[in-house]
């Protein structure tokens, strides 16, 4: 028992909770039911978002969108039915995660291990806040900078892609004008995700034992066959999973600005 | 004896005057080889066509392989991985402060010229003028950062208390294993990844039930962004209070003190730095969504002041609009855009300092 409390903050319980009670004080009695009240009002919030979220759908998964008065005119004109509205919209949001995904994590990956590994230990604590700092910038404001910056940027490149690549379907013409891809897109969730997944690989690299690390360099091994033989294993578990919540944080953004 | 057996063998194999140093690449190399690449890769830039980004992709690699090269063959295969990845570790380093350092200069320098008193102190507008029968175009933020912090402010005026109430409840009140904390716990994750934009149109379809159609109003957008906000409260209160030591709480009981004055005098007194800190970073968070305002509160360019009617503007929906749906004059709406940005910037700015300034001089010794 003393050992959970110990190994578990905040779990140690005063004489009176023995009767199960939170004793007898009346702001004792009230905190209580605010604090319980708050995680259950959580509850309720959830079950909110949820059901709204089923209510409001449900009439336009069942519709019949070719005789729908709301369905049959507008962006939704032309669509038999709900799926073949959305399934587009599905391909274009896992699309463009996935290209977020595969610049971005490989990149956060380093970062990360710069800032764990190979930064001295003065300068990391910079560099971490300055990653942070893209954390801090609204999603809005990278969106004007996909636009201003990242799209004319692409043109050039995009136009030689097609040029020489466009025997690959992938890159096969015509090519957009405006330089509004996905390969855009991509690119600027891919720095949206960069803070989280830095932090969390972070966080998850920082984690290897010392004497592990340790270990690895006295037997002569370099730095990077130290992160790869001790560090690298140690944060197998974790490492898909930073990679993932990071970029299911973003691709509910709305940002494909045509 | 057996350093001079070891020098001579060295000495045997590769006849050097430093025999410790032998084997290896001087000391500088990396330096020499970054000069020598950037050096090079101007060279064959100038002859193809000079561009900066370029030159600076053509000498990155450039740098690796050549540093793969020489240390490959002066030292060996294992020494040579190690100096590469250690490369694209700084590359990929150097390549996260590119779209940082690319953004903020963006914003800075497209956004100050759109910056002025006017722009702050007016709202947008239209004004005609009789005899000239011209139609000009203003356009002022006012609106929007009376309307950024009216509607961040309701949102964290609803969301701080519950989550830190609940922070409370999970680490304070809950037995571990107990079904309601576990619950919440997973609830609170589940709500970190609500899409901002399913946030807004959960407040939206709430409010359309409850005020009738066009039920647009700043407070609806506060109730969205609470739905983002609170998750993020709870975790990085709930973080904060579990660092309090618990040898605080148990002297604390063992002088005879309730649980409500040990919660409140002793644990949120010893973890107020970080529940502030926390507390910013969140407000800094939801103060640049768009999406849950573009749906829940509309956008409009009058002043309004008043969150429970008629549609709110904010910083980000206003940069959103004003690319979206740019007036008359395309360019000076876009100029207007980036003047948002740079107000909005500078908010959120403004909150991370201070998150950061109150964890550094308030956080109790020991925790520092």
């Amino acid at each position: 028992m003393s050992n959970e409390t110990i190994s578990r903050p905040g779990t140690g319980r005063p004489a009176d909770a023995t009767t199960g009670k939170a004793g007898g004080r009346p702001a004792d009695r009230v905190f209580l039911g605010l604090s319980t009240g708050s995680a259950a009002l959580i509850m309720v919030i959830l079950a909110a978002v949820a059901l709204f979220l089923i209510i409001r759908a449900a009439p336009a998964i069942a519709a019949n969108w070719t005789t729908d008065p709301n369905l049959s005119h507008g962006t939704t004109a032309g669509h038999a039915d709900f799926w073949s509205y959305v399934l587009p919209l599905i391909w274009g949001t896992l699309w463009s995660s996935a290209i977020a995904l595969v610049i971005g994590a490989p990149i956060a990956i380093g970062i990360a291990l710069f800032i764990s590994h190979y930064a001295p230990r003065r300068l990391a604590g910079i560099l971490g806040y300055l990653v942070d700092l893209l954390a801090a910038v609204p999603s809005v404001v990278f969106g004007l900078w996909g636009i201003f910056v990242i799209r004319p940027f692409l043109l050039p490149a995009e136009q030689w892609l097609v040029q020489h690549l466009g025997w690959i379907p992938l890159f096969e013409g015509p090519q957009s004008g405006t330089g509004s891809t996905m390969l855009a897109g991509g690119i600027v969730l891919a720095v949206m995700i960069l803070p989280i997944v830095t932090s969390i690989s972070r966080e998850i690299f920082l984690q290897t034992p010392r004497l592990h690390e340790e270990a690895a360099l006295a037997l002569g091994a370099t730095r990077w066959e130290m992160i790869r033989y001790a560090v690298f294993p140690y944060a197998r578990s974790g490492w898909s999973a930073p990679s993932c919540s990071g970029s299911a944080g973003r691709s509910g953004r709305p940002w494909r600005w045509r | 004896m057996s350093t001079g057996t070891i020098g001579k063998r060295g000495a045997a194999r590769r006849p050097q005057a430093n025999s410790l140093t032998s084997g290896q690449l001087p000391r500088f190399f990396e330096l020499y080889a970054l000069a020598g690449s950037l050096f090079v890769a101007a060279g064959l830039l100038a002859i193809m066509g000079f561009n900066v980004v370029g030159w600076l992709v053509a000498s990155a690699i450039l740098y690796l392989v050549s540093l793969g090269a020489f240390s490959s063959i002066v030292e060996n295969r294992r020494r040579a991985t190690d100096r590469v990845v250690r490369g694209l570790v700084i590359v990929a380093f150097l390549l996260a402060v590119i779209p940082l350092v690319s953004t903020l200069w963006e914003v800075v320098s497209r956004g100050i010229p759109a910056l002025d008193w006017d722009f702050i102190s007016t709202s947008s507008g239209a004004t005609f003028d009789p005899s000239t029968l011209k139609v000009t175009v203003r356009y002022g933020a006012l609106q929007s950062i009376v309307g950024t912090l009216i509607i961040t402010g309701i949102a964290a005026v609803i969301s701080i208390p519950i989550g830190i109430l609940t922070a409370v409840y999970l680490v304070e009140y809950a037995r571990p294993g107990n079904w309601m904390a576990r619950t919440v716990t997973f609830l609170v994750d589940v709500m970190t990844g609500i899409p901002s934009i399913v946030a807004g149109l959960f407040a939206f379809s709430l409010f359309s039930i409850l005020v009738g159609p066009k039920a647009f109003s700043g407070f609806s957008a506060s109730v969205a962004l609470s739905v983002l906000m609170i998750p993020i409260v709870v975790r990085s209160s709930e973080e904060m209070l579990k660092l309090v030591p618990q040898e605080l709480r148990e002297a604390s009981y063992a002088l005879g003190v309730s649980r409500f004055s040990t919660i409140t005098k002793v644990v949120l007194r010893t973890a107020v730095a970080g529940l502030v800190t926390g507390v910013m970073l969140a407000i800094a968070r939801v103060i640049g969504e768009t999406a849950p305002i573009f749906i829940a509160a509309s956008f409009s360019n009058n002043f309004n002041a008043d969150p429970f009617h008629d549609p709110m503007n904010t910083l980000a929906v206003q940069i959103y609009a004003a690319f979206k749906f740019p007036g008359q004059d395309v360019a000076q709406s876009f100029q207007s855009a980036w003047g948002a940005a740079v107000l909005l910037v500078i908010l959120v700015v403004i909150l991370n300092l201070i998150a950061r300034l109150v964890a550094r001089f308030f956080a109790p010794r020991g925790l520092r």
